[in-house]
């Protein structure tokens, strides 16, 4: 038995305590804020195959194959519904565009099929059709409660033995050589810390700082924290735009209905370069913006009440592919996931637990794709699509 | 009587739901309100979170000055979407 310090209380520091756990390891998990503070519950809920490069289709074929479990294996209410994600088309050459994604996806095993505008309104019957040509339709991408998701692993963790520590900042490591061997850590004021045998850097935009006491460059995996947004309406009735629907030449716009109290959650592509790590302030042009595209791809949202916008950081990296793997010897990150790592948390925490207690996993990742060592090297991967 | 004690009138959430949780070790005010979608409503938590401060720190022996209290989100009072988009059709 190992012990495994994880850094950061998001969902991707959060699913591999509960997975390490099972294969026996003894876990500790830092979080500086509360759980969740970070990124995860600021997300758009949104869960997708609907990836343009084979290494993001087959991970999140897998990860998705794992949601529509995990609400047994976890035995808690995550609220996950597979209703879809619908991509709309603007001109013929995002048609063609759209029918070569679909055929990768199908080679893969993921059901997307070319739609027309009808079945596209029978889908969302608030949507307008008018300008689109036609739809990328997977009713198998869907959505779940941030919330709930992470106190899920959160609470079965626990039941397992891990140390889930909240309010507590890792603040440096004590090492021999190139390995870790004790995390440093300041909660209420006191400094202690705690030999350790391998550590997960999970801290999403605030992974540079964490390599860095770990003694490498903070650049060695580029991430920038951009101002997402999102913009929420009061609730309507079930049913009016259940999927995740997107024209992605608007800005990469989208609206989705929240799968409990039935409000429109609406995003864009309107990103501000955050003015530090603590920039959670949303933005009038956002708002103004965002509701723009929304009530273009559904007229009647003009009549909705706006109840909440809120921000939250996409940590990019300059391929919007997350680095996961081996940093040193016994430190790994899973970290910069852009617009989508609450969707791939399931396969990400599993892939990582057993890469770190094992070294291997059954988990289809591309390891070679998302190699962290990739950007120090000058080299970028195709960019994955960032819409939630 | 059994009659169910509410806390948040927006969200139908009863007392117990919250003591429940309290007692599973959730005493994060943040993590409370989006687990039980307390403070989420359109009065965004003008009636409820007053009283779940009085619960969290009755029950975690806190004063209630040192619990902080959740963010509050703009706009304060739910404004149409056409009010600020502009009222033409397309
Ligand atoms: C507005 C918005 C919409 C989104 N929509 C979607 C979507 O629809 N679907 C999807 O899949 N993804 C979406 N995302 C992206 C998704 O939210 C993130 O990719 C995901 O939550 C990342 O999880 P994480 O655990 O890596 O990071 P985080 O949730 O950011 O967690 C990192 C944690 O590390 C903690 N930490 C940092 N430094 C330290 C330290 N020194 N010690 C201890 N703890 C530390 C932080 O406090 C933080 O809680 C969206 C993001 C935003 C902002
Ligand atoms: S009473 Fe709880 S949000 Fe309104």
């Amino acid at each position: 038995m190992s012990k495994i310090a994880v850094i950061g209380g998001g969902v991707i520091g959060g699913a591999p305590p509960h997975e390490l756990a099972k294969l026996g390891e003894e876990v500790i998990l830092f979080e500086k804020n509360y759980f969740g503070s970070g990124s995860t519950f600021r997300c758009a809920t949104g869960i997708r195959a609907q990836f343009t490069d084979e290494a993001n289709i087959r991970l999140m074929k897998y990860s998705v194959e794992r949601w529509e479990k995990l609400e047994e294996e976890l035995g808690f209410d995550i609220n996950f519904k597979q209703t879809g994600y619908l991509f709309l088309a603007t001109s013929e050459e995002e048609v063609e565009a759209f029918k070569a994604n679909i055929r990768l996806q199908n080679r893969f095993g993921v059901p997307t099929r070319l739609i027309g505008m009808d079945e596209a309104r029978e889908i969302v019957p608030i949507l307008n059709t008018e300008p689109f040509l036609a739809g990328a339709w997977n009713p198998k991408d869907g959505k779940a409660n941030p919330f709930k998701t992470l106190f899920a692993y959160l609470f079965r963790a626990k039941e397992l033995g891990v140390d889930a520590r909240e309010h507590t900042e890792v603040i440096g490591f004590e090492q021999e050589g190139d390995a870790i061997t004790a995390v440093r850590f300041r909660s209420n004021g006191k400094v202690e810390s705690v030999r350790v045998d391998a550590v997960l850097n999970a801290a999403n935009a605030w992974a540079p700082l964490i390599n860095e006491m770990a003694g490498l460059s903070r650049d060695i995996i580029p991430i920038t924290a951009y101002k997402h947004q999102l913009v929420k309406t009061e609730p309507l009735e079930p049913g009016q735009a259940e999927p995740l629907v997107c024209p992605p030449s608007w800005n990469d716009a989208y609206i989705i209905q929240d799968g409990e109290d039935g409000g429109i959650i609406c995003g864009a592509g309107i990103e501000h370069k955050a003015k530090g790590l603590d920039d959670y302030e949303p933005t009038y042009d956002f708002l103004r913006g965002v509701l723009e595209y929304a009530v273009r791809i559904a007229p009647p949202l003009r009549y909705a009440h706006v109840v909440r916008q809120w921000a939250g950081f996409y940590a990019k990296t300059p391929d919007s592919n997350p680095a996961i793997g081996r940093l040193l010897d016994n430190f790994y990150i899973a970290a910069g996931f852009s617009g989508h790592g609450f969707m791939m948390a399931p396969a990400v925490g599993e892939a990582m637990a057993g890469l770190i207690s094992k070294g291997r996993s059954k988990v289809p990742l591309d390891w070679e794709w998302y190699d962290p060592y990739r950007f120090e090297r000058g080299e970028l991967r195709s960019s994955a699509f960032q819409i939630g | 009587m059994g009659g169910k004690k509410i806390v948040c009138r927006c969200n139908d959430v009863t007392v117990e739901e919250v003591e429940a949780l309290i007692d599973s070790g959730v005493t994060d005010i943040e993590e409370l309100k989006r687990l039980l979608r307390i403070g989420m409503g359109p009065c965004q938590g003008r009636t409820c979170v007053p009283i779940v401060l009085g619960i969290l720190a009755r029950k975690t022996g806190r004063s209630q000055e040192e619990i902080p209290l959740p963010k509050a989100r703009v706009p304060i009072r739910p404004v149409r979407v056409e009010v600020i988009v502009g009222g033409a059709d397309e």
